[in-house]
């Protein structure tokens, strides 16, 4: 049934339009103010062009924080996606026992971030972390402060942690929606436990599983408390993400015009991606 | 067959208990630690407490400047969700009952909100929210949190109130009730379980969220989480307190999870399940 057009409809959405302008077209003017302006203090701007894009766009620094940025969400996607379907796969159905692994698994999704980094944080420590002990105590010579590929893997184990759940329970959310007659008719034909998950289980979960990827790839880029707990982005700049990158020159080295021409190229490369995602999840509804 | 099934659902559950173990160890390791005195912690290593003490959660529960962080974060949390709730649902309604004028493009600008790196907002929040005069206060962070709050709980809510046959609607309306009252007293219940939805998301990136609410706050408003972020970047960590602290940043989480257990994947998924 189509929608009937009503442009009064527009008074209702004014306060949510209201709202999301102040807090977020004003300073998003701002950034693009400084990102095209250049100053030597006193408040006192002057007219740059496209001056600090160029830098950016040219910049070694900001081309490495975007390669390690690109591997860490490639890393993150390869791991969390198939081990979400599996668990999902492996879930109670019902009872008592789906409700208490539904909360279990929600658990990590709830620590505010920047306590998920602490508890890595010390659950990783040689001194006094289990993971850390343990891996000592089987000889093992695992550091995370000095060593990249070791604060990479907590990083990335760290991750898998607190979010492969939301994989699981958007798949299992998914897997729910199958009638009961579709596992008989497969029962019928004999069907392989690989079969039903080909032909059964994968296309009605697919649905869910497009929001999954999208979701992981969106957050993973935009990173950052929990590495930054962690590791403070080193040892050197081996886990330097684009949004500490960007923090770090905003906030903590005041390069304003650098910084919001920075913010704006990454904030063009989520919107592209944000489009793809909009554009497959209506194209999903309009044809069920 | 029947034995290939039970084997299955034993493999299953070998499974789920692997994950869940993976899942609640570090969380089990931070509470552990929280029961301990700060020698045992950094000077035997031990499986469970051997000496339990319930000296950190007192250091925390008697220091204004830690406990005033918990109110601190719980006040703005409330707030935002308050708010944005209160802009959400009519628009959400507008979403999911008519066509009007750019409703696409709009729509597709508040998800693009959703999806914005905080990082690159943390500055101009500052500068903005100093120059209005509200830098470290509740409302800041209430108000910059609404940045992704907004759009989600008017994604979850849209998805809910599809749900909902418009039928209903016109017959409301021919039964002579106006917008306000049908709204109130007939739409508001069919879709709680909705409004509840997003009430426990606003809550919970509300309070998951550190980069601005950090920004935005110094003395006054300073939430829990940056109390944490200062001790452990301070020099003779309390690893005792600290682990308290964070143990009572889960509690809450915790607690409102049992009542949308069923809902939390649907409200992941923005609604759309």
């Amino acid at each position: 049934m189509e929608k009937p057009v009503n442009n009064r409809a527009w008074f209702l959405v004014l306060p949510v339009l209201v709202l999301v302008a102040f807090s977020a077209v004003i300073p998003l003017m701002t950034v693009v103010n400084y990102s095209v302006q250049d100053t030597f203090g006193n408040n006192e701007f002057f007219w740059n062009g496209i001056g600090w894009f160029k830098d950016v766009l040219e910049s070694d620094r900001v081309h490495a924080a975007l390669g390690r940025q690109l591997l860490f969400s490639g890393i993150i996607l390869a791991i969390e996606i198939p081990l979400g379907i599996f668990i999902a796969l492996n879930m109670p159905k019902r009872g008592f026992w789906a409700s208490l692994c539904l909360v279990l698994m929600a658990l990590p999704l709830l620590i505010p971030w920047n306590v998920v980094g602490t508890i890595w944080q010390v659950f990783g420590r040689v001194d006094i972390g289990l993971l850390g002990h343990t891996l000592a105590a089987l000889g093992f010579d695992y550091n995370y402060v000095n060593d990249p590929i070791d604060a990479w893997a907590t990083i990335i184990v760290m991750d898998v942690w607190h979010w492969t759940s939301l994989v699981a329970l958007l798949c299992y959310a998914g897997l729910q929606s199958i009638p009961d007659a579709y596992y008989q008719a497969a029962r019928i034909d004999q069907a392989s436990r690989w079969g039903v998950f080909r032909f059964i289980e994968l296309p009605k979960m697919s649905g869910v599983l497009l929001i999954a990827v999208l979701l992981r790839f969106m957050d993973s880029f935009m990173i950052y408390t929990e590495p930054f707990v962690v590791t403070g982005g080193g040892p050197g700049n081996a886990t330097t993400f684009l949004s500490i990158d960007l923090v770090k020159m905003a906030i903590g080295q005041f390069d304003l015009g650098p910084a919001a021409a920075f913010s704006l190229i990454y904030f063009l490369v989520i919107l592209l991606i944000s489009w793809v995602f909009y554009t497959v999840m209506t194209a999903q509804r309009e044809v069920p | 067959m029947a034995v290939a099934r039970e084997d299955r659902r034993w493999g299953s559950a070998v499974v789920m208990t692997i994950y869940l173990m993976f899942l609640l160890l570090p969380i089990y390791w931070l509470v552990n630690m929280s029961f301990k005195t700060n020698a045992e912690i950094t000077g035997a290593f031990s499986l469970w407490p051997t000496d339990p003490t319930l000296r950190n959660y007192r250091v925390i529960l008697t220091d204004p400047s830690w406990y005033m962080g918990y109110v601190n974060s719980l006040t703005y949390v409330v707030m935002n969700t308050a708010i944005s709730l209160a802009v959400a649902l009519p628009a959400a309604y507008a979403f999911s009952r008519y066509r009007f004028l750019g409703d696409r493009h709009l729509f597709f600008w508040l998800l693009s909100n959703r999806m914005a790196p905080p990082a690159v907002f943390a500055l101009p929040f500052f500068q903005l929210y100093s120059a209005v005069g509200l830098f470290d206060t509740h409302i800041a962070v209430a108000l910059a949190h609404c940045l992704f709050n907004v759009p989600l709980a008017v994604w979850i809510l849209e998805g809910f109130m599809s749900g909902v046959p418009r039928e209903i609607d016109e017959t409301a309306y021919i039964d002579g009730y106006s917008f306000p009252e049908f709204f109130v007293r007939i739409f508001t219940p069919l879709i709680a379980s909705g409004i509840g939805v997003a009430a426990f998301f606003c809550f919970m990136f509300s309070w998951v969220e550190l980069l601005l609410s950090r920004t935005l706050t110094s003395v006054n408003a300073k939430p829990i989480a940056a109390t944490m972020t200062r001790t452990v970047s301070a020099s003779g960590l309390d690893w005792g307190v600290l682990a308290a602290a964070g143990v009572l940043t889960i509690v809450p989480g915790a607690l409102v999870i049992w009542f949308v257990r069923n809902y939390i994947a649907k409200g992941f998924a923005l609604g759309r399940v």
